[in-house]
Parts: C-alpha cells; sequence; structure tokens
C-alpha cells in the first residue's frame, strides 16, 4: 500500500518519477500519432505526487474498496495518467505503447469498462465534478473515510455542469472532496483568457463557499502542503489552483495554445527525450 | 375481446373505470422500494412534488438530493451515486432530463455503464396548459438510440409503479417515461409486468390489424379495438410498454398473424416505437405499418383531451389508421 505516511519520497525523486512519466509520455503520444501533450506534460508533477505521495491506493489490487478516488475530468490529459499508472505499477510500462490503438485498455479518452482503475469515463468536458461530488456524496452516507479528488482543466470551467457541481459540493459540504484545476492558461482556440476570461477564479471559488488554495503545480512542496490543507478542513471542499506551464519540460512546447491538441512527429519527439533526459 | 391471461380490470370498459395520474403511480413505487431497498436513492432538479418523489423525500429524507435547477449537475451526480455501488433515480421532467443533459447520460452512463435510473415525467401532449416547452415527444428517440440504456413507457398508475421495482432489480440505466396526465387504470394487480415482455391485452380470432402501443395510448387502442370488433374488424392490442430491449418475438408473431400493423403513441412519428417496429419489421418480417403519433410538429397550450383530439391521438384516429392498413394490405 503506498501511503503518504510509508513511502517518504524526497522532493527529487518525485522528480525523477516526474521526468519518467513525461518521456514515456512524448514516447506514448508519438507512438499514438494524436492526442494532447500540452495539458498531459503540464499535469506530470501533480500526477506524480497523487500516485506516488498523496492517494492511498494498491496498484497490485487496484479496486481495494478504500482506496482513495480519483476523477480526471478533462480525460484528453489522460496519457500523464496512464503513464503515471504504468509507473506506480498498476501494468507494464511496455503496455504504455498500445494508447489510442484497436482494443487497447488505454482509449484516446479514459474508459471506466475497459480499465475499473480509472474510476469514471471522461472526455467531454466539465462533467467529472459532478460524478466525483455524487461519489463524494455516496461515500459519506456510509461513513466511508476515503477522499475522492478530481482533476479539471482551466477550460473547462466555460461549462455551465461544471459551475453546478461546484455549488452542489459547498451546498453538502463535501470537505472530502479535492478538486485540482490545472490553470495553465490554455485551450484549444487560444489562450483562455482570449476564448473566454476565468479571472478572478480564485474569487469565485471563494464566493460559491470553496476553500481556495493556489499554488505553482510544478512545485512538490506546494502541492502536498495544499493536500495537507484540503484534509484539515472539515466543512467546504477544496479547490487547489495550480499554476501549470503547458508542455512544461519541452523548451519548444511550453507555453503554446498549438500543443494543447498536437502530438510530436519522431524528429520532435528525439529532441523532446533529449532535453527532459538531460534535466532528469 | 379481452385477453384472459392478462387480468385486466373488470371496469375496463366501463364509466366507472377509475382515472389515476401516471405520475402517482410512479410516486407510490419509489416509497415502497425504498422500503425494500436501502440502496435507492432519488434525486430531483427543484421539482419534487411535479415529480411525485415528495413522498419518498419525506419518509427517507437521508436518501433524498435536492439538486437546484441543474439537470446536468443532477445527472452526474446521479453517474457518482450510482457508480459507487447506490441505485439512483433522477426525477425531472422529461423536457429537460433526458431533453438537456443528453451528452451527460450518454458517456457518464451509459458509455461508463452505471445503473442510473432515469425517470422522466411529463410527456407528450398530455402535460396540457404548460404548453409546447414542456410537452416532451423526442425523449423515446433519444434515449433508444444510446447503448445499454432500457427504456420502459408504462401505460397507467399500477404499471408505473411496477416499472419502478423491475428499474430498481437491473443493473442497468433504465429510462422511465412516465405521463403526467389521468389515466384509466385499465391493468391490475394480477396482470404480468416483465421489463422486455410486451403484453397482449386484446386478442381476437381471425385478426386483421395488430395495434401497439404504450403510455396512454394503450386505453385508445383498446377503445378503438373495441369500436373495430362493433364494425366486424378484429385485431390484437399489444401494450408495448418496454421500447428497448423491443420483445421482438411477440411483434414478429402477431404482424405474421395480420401482415398489418398500427403503432400508437404519445411521440413524434419518427424515432419512437414506431420508428423501433419499422426498423425490426422491415428487416424480419416487412408488414403495412401506420404511425399514429405527432407528424412533426410542436404541441401547446390546452386541456390533454383537446390536444389528444387536435395532435390526431384518440381511438378514433387508431381505429382510421387499423382501417387504412387494412385497406392497404388488400388492395
Amino acid at each position: 500500500m503506498l501511503t503518504n505516511m510509508a513511502t517518504n519520497l524526497p522532493q527529487d525523486e518525485l522528480r525523477a518519477h516526474a521526468q519518467a512519466i513525461r518521456i514515456d509520455i512524448i514516447k506514448m503520444l508519438n507512438q499514438a500519432g494524436s492526442g494532447h501533450a500540452g495539458g498531459s506534460l503540464g499535469m506530470a508533477d501533480i500526477f506524480t505526487a497523487l500516485y506516488f505521495r498523496v492517494m492511498h491506493h494498491e496498484p497490485e489490487n487496484p479496486l481495494w474498496e478504500d482506496r482513495d478516488r480519483l476523477f480526471l475530468s478533462n480525460g484528453h490529459i489522460v496519457p500523464v495518467r496512464y503513464a503515471a499508472m504504468a509507473h506506480a505499477g498498476y501494468f507494464p510500462i511496455s503496455a504504455l505503447k498500445t494508447l489510442r490503438k484497436l482494443d487497447s485498455d488505454l482509449q484516446g479518452h479514459p474508459e471506466r469498462v475497459r480499465m475499473p482503475a480509472l474510476e469514471t469515463t471522461s472526455g467531454p468536458l466539465g462533467s467529472g465534478l459532478g460524478q466525483a461530488a455524487g461519489y463524494a456524496y455516496a461515500a459519506r452516507m456510509d461513513n466511508r473515510r476515503f477522499r475522492v479528488y478530481c482533476v479539471t482543466s482551466d477550460g473547462e470551467h466555460n461549462e455551465g455542469n461544471h459551475w453546478e457541481a461546484v455549488m452542489f459540493a459547498a451546498k453538502y459540504k463535501l470537505s472530502h472532496l479535492t478538486l485540482f484545476i490545472d490553470r495553465n492558461n490554455i485551450q484549444i482556440d487560444g489562450f483562455t483568457n482570449d476564448v473566454m476570461p476565468l479571472e478572478p477564479l480564485s474569487e469565485k471559488y471563494k464566493a460559491f463557499n470553496w476553500n481556495v488554495i493556489q499554488i505553482d503545480g510544478h512545485d512538490f512542496y506546494q502541492i502536498l502542503s495544499a493536500v495537507e490543507q484540503a484534509r484539515s478542513e472539515y466543512q467546504r471542499p477544496t479547490v487547489i489552483i495550480a499554476k501549470t506551464i503547458p508542455g512544461k519540460g519541452v523548451s519548444f512546447m511550453e507555453n503554446k495554445f498549438e500543443w494543447h491538441g498536437k502530438v510530436p512527429n519522431d524528429e520532435e519527439a528525439k529532441r523532446a527525450i533529449k532535453e527532459l533526459q538531460k534535466n532528469a | 375481446m379481452l385477453n384472459k391471461t392478462a387480468h385486466v380490470s373488470e371496469a375496463m370498459f366501463s364509466k366507472k373505470i377509475e382515472s389515476v395520474p401516471v405520475r402517482d403511480g410512479f410516486g407510490e413505487g419509489m416509497v415502497r422500494l425504498g422500503r425494500e431497498n436501502p440502496l435507492v436513492v432519488a434525486l430531483t432538479a427543484d421539482l419534487k412534488e411535479s415529480t411525485r418523489i415528495h413522498r419518498f423525500a419525506a419518509e427517507f429524507p437521508d436518501r433524498f438530493i435536492e439538486c437546484g435547477v441543474s439537470e446536468q449537475g443532477m445527472i452526474t451526480v446521479a453517474s457518482g451515486l450510482a457508480n459507487y455501488g447506490k441505485i439512483p433515480f433522477a426525477c425531472s421532467f422529461a423536457a429537460f432530463s433526458p431533453g438537456r443533459n443528453w451528452e451527460q447520460i450518454r458517456t457518464t452512463i451509459c458509455l461508463n455503464d452505471v445503473p442510473v435510473k432515469i425517470a422522466g415525467l411529463f410527456v407528450g401532449v398530455t402535460v396540457g396548459a404548460d404548453g409546447a416547452t414542456h410537452q416532451m415527444l423526442e425523449d423515446i428517440s433519444l434515449m433508444r438510440s444510446l447503448p445499454n440504456m432500457i427504456v420502459v413507457a408504462p401505460s397507467d398508475a399500477i404499471e408505473a409503479r411496477k416499472a419502478v421495482i423491475a428499474a430498481a432489480s437491473i443493473n442497468k440505466p433504465v429510462y422511465l417515461r412516465i405521463p403526467r396526465v389521468e389515466s384509466p387504470v385499465y391493468t391490475t394487480e394480477e396482470t404480468p409486468f416483465e421489463i422486455g415482455k410486451a403484453v397482449t391485452i386484446w386478442e381476437e380470432k381471425n385478426p386483421q390489424v395488430t395495434i401497439i402501443a404504450h403510455g396512454v395510448m394503450v386505453y385508445e387502442s383498446l377503445l378503438a379495438a373495441r369500436e373495430l370488433s362493433k364494425k366486424g374488424i378484429m385485431s390484437i392490442v399489444i401494450n408495448c410498454h418496454t421500447i428497448k430491449p423491443l420483445d421482438d418475438q411477440a411483434i414478429i408473431h402477431a404482424a405474421k398473424l395480420t401482415d398489418a400493423v398500427v403503432v400508437a403513441e404519445e411521440h413524434q412519428q419518427s424515432g419512437g416505437l414506431g420508428g423501433a417496429i419499422s426498423e425490426l419489421l422491415g428487416q424480419q418480417y416487412p408488414a403495412y405499418i401506420e404511425i399514429v403519433g405527432v407528424a412533426d410538429s410542436f404541441g401547446q397550450s390546452g386541456k390533454p383531451k383537446e390536444l389528444l383530439e387536435r395532435y390526431g391521438l384518440t381511438a378514433e384516429h387508431i381505429a382510421q389508421a387499423a382501417r387504412r392498413v387494412i385497406k392497404r394490405k388488400n388492395s
């Protein structure tokens, strides 16, 4: 069982995991020939923290009933989740090359029926928090102790469905629910501020009666302390607004919205991997 | 004549037959189900009393979730509850759920394959005075095209109650289509009800036409059959309460007996039970078909009876369609 108590990995070890996960993301996307590079690379540190420090889970027993649940709402960044799961021991790293291939459990967007450890099926945006909230509500009805995590993008805050769930979670004081926002400022059509401005985002959540924490999503110390703060909140759900750099770790992808829904070709993949290895 | 094995009401064609809103049967079913099964949870989007879930809410406050006016929110929360292991019933008006939240139903319930029960109250023109916005006529079409979804449209209050209990026992997503209107309670406790099994209510020797219906149109179809019989036209009437999975065997059997079929439903003529039966018979046993439904239009405000008349959904319209289809067959 991996818990924050049991595996007290130092930060440079987490960083090494994250870089290895990034390298696998590049390889997977290059082999798949389609997918979303920007968000997947940008969230590598948070997924590393979740799978190697934050969540109580058992990779060898993926449906362990007391596991913490993770709902990925922005399903298009699932390559980072697949890579993190493979590195955590859910399945062999070699399986990553089947991403987006016929009959693979690693579908282009996550499907619970094919891989139950994904907890749900997502892709169409704005629907993950509602599901996470419903799950958290059910767990509290039965006095269960596990925590429910949800990861969303910033772009999907354009969706009404998401804000309906924001209100629901606050009304029912789902304090065992923690939401991560990948605040990378890009979406398919451009910068979030041009497509549909979201600021002031933290004030919005405060006004909706959430506990709001803002962090640098590439700083493990900040990620882990935000999760600790969320654990000590007993009245409100917590949102961790994580500033991230889309394409993080690959200089020619960083902060380029063009890389939101694009994948590296062979030459770009080679350059990206070289750069990631250098900084591992 | 009435099929004895259907055990329908003795007051069937008498003025004494009791009329009860179909939604009341739904509400009663939910209370009974709540007592039987602690996993059952009810949700609504600010329509507690209109959906008749208020009695469940009063008796089981800990298993009732008010979501506010947010059908997409309600249905995704329901998905989470079902994913955990509860049996959630998400209750709203059909025009809003599944009308507004179809994609969430597709992705988070059907593709995700979690057993949420979606109760769409207020269907068809018999919604009445609220008008076209609230008179859902496209829901069957929306729901029956989804893999994993089961679609059930009960025909009176007793059947609605039975449908609730049956839906909870299936580990699959189910759409329950529940009319608001008062409708004659022609079934009894003994009338068989099994999801996926059509019930033959009326059956005569040497039938010339089969009438297949769901919802409040079943009783209209029975009135039509009685009138046709008086004029020497023999028929079969089938209550096809489950639209998906369709009872292929029962429908093909009846089509073979008559070669002429009328489908009667409070739904658009396209995409509903008429569509489902056309797909089945077109591929397996081509027969003459007439669909009595709303002809590619929206409803309007009015009294239920006035609206059934205006939109061509009465026993008389069904009888006319029966004569037309027989004429086509014989020409």
